[in-house]
């Protein structure tokens, strides 16, 4: 059997894949799109840091509430794992208390859940990152 | 500061910002980040629309 009847072949892995491989999740996990941007995927990059932080700055706007760690209610639990996707917005947020005071919009749970979205999506901007780190993708 | 968005307007942000995160993470090539982005996009609003009616028919 021929390889051709096994689907495309996979793009050779970079040079220093092992290094970036580590790397990239890690830096794309505390600066969204920066696991991108250190590959040069410069516009991907751009697009999602955009994207991402758009949507944490936009939750925080419309008074959105920040989960912290803690051991309760499952639904806090897992806002407090999406929250902490968003790396560096979640840990800046809460060394300056933003999103933890009283709620008084009407609107502000959706301001929640963009954050926790956003922490979301960037645990796939993650992944996309580590995939394109190995060779996975292009 | 504060930013109030109204209901659809939220769900436009988030539709927006969602299918550009999905487009550039679920496909390979440029052409299909860009088809499957804007996919996801009308998938989005149009699923808002769709649930909206629904509720409204229901309510009646």
């Amino acid at each position: 059997m021929t390889n051709s009847t096994l689907g495309k072949p996979k793009p050779p892995a970079p040079p220093n894949a092992g290094t970036l491989a580590i790397l990239a999740p890690a830096v794309g996990w505390i600066i969204p799109g920066a696991g991108h941007i250190i590959q040069k995927r410069w516009i991907r990059g751009g697009l999602l840091l955009a994207s991402i932080g758009t949507l944490f700055v936009l939750g925080l706007l419309m008074q959105g509430h920040i989960y912290k760690a803690n051991g309760g209610d499952i639904l806090d639990m897992l806002g407090f794992i999406g929250d902490l996707g968003a790396g560096a917005f979640y840990i800046v947020s809460l060394a300056m208390n933003w999103g933890l005071g009283a709620i008084a919009l009407a609107t502000a749970d959706y301001g929640t859940k963009f954050m926790i979205v956003a922490g979301l999506l960037n645990f796939i901007a993650v992944a996309d990152a580590y995939h394109i780190a190995i060779g996975k993708k292009q | 500061m504060t930013v109030q968005l109204t209901h659809f307007s939220a769900a436009l942000v988030f539709a927006l910002f969602a299918s550009i995160v999905f487009g550039i993470t679920h496909r390979e090539s440029v052409r299909d980040m860009v088809r499957y982005g804007l996919c996801c996009f009308v998938m989005f609003l149009g699923g808002v629309l769709v649930a909206g009616w629904a509720m409204w028919l229901v309510r009646r």
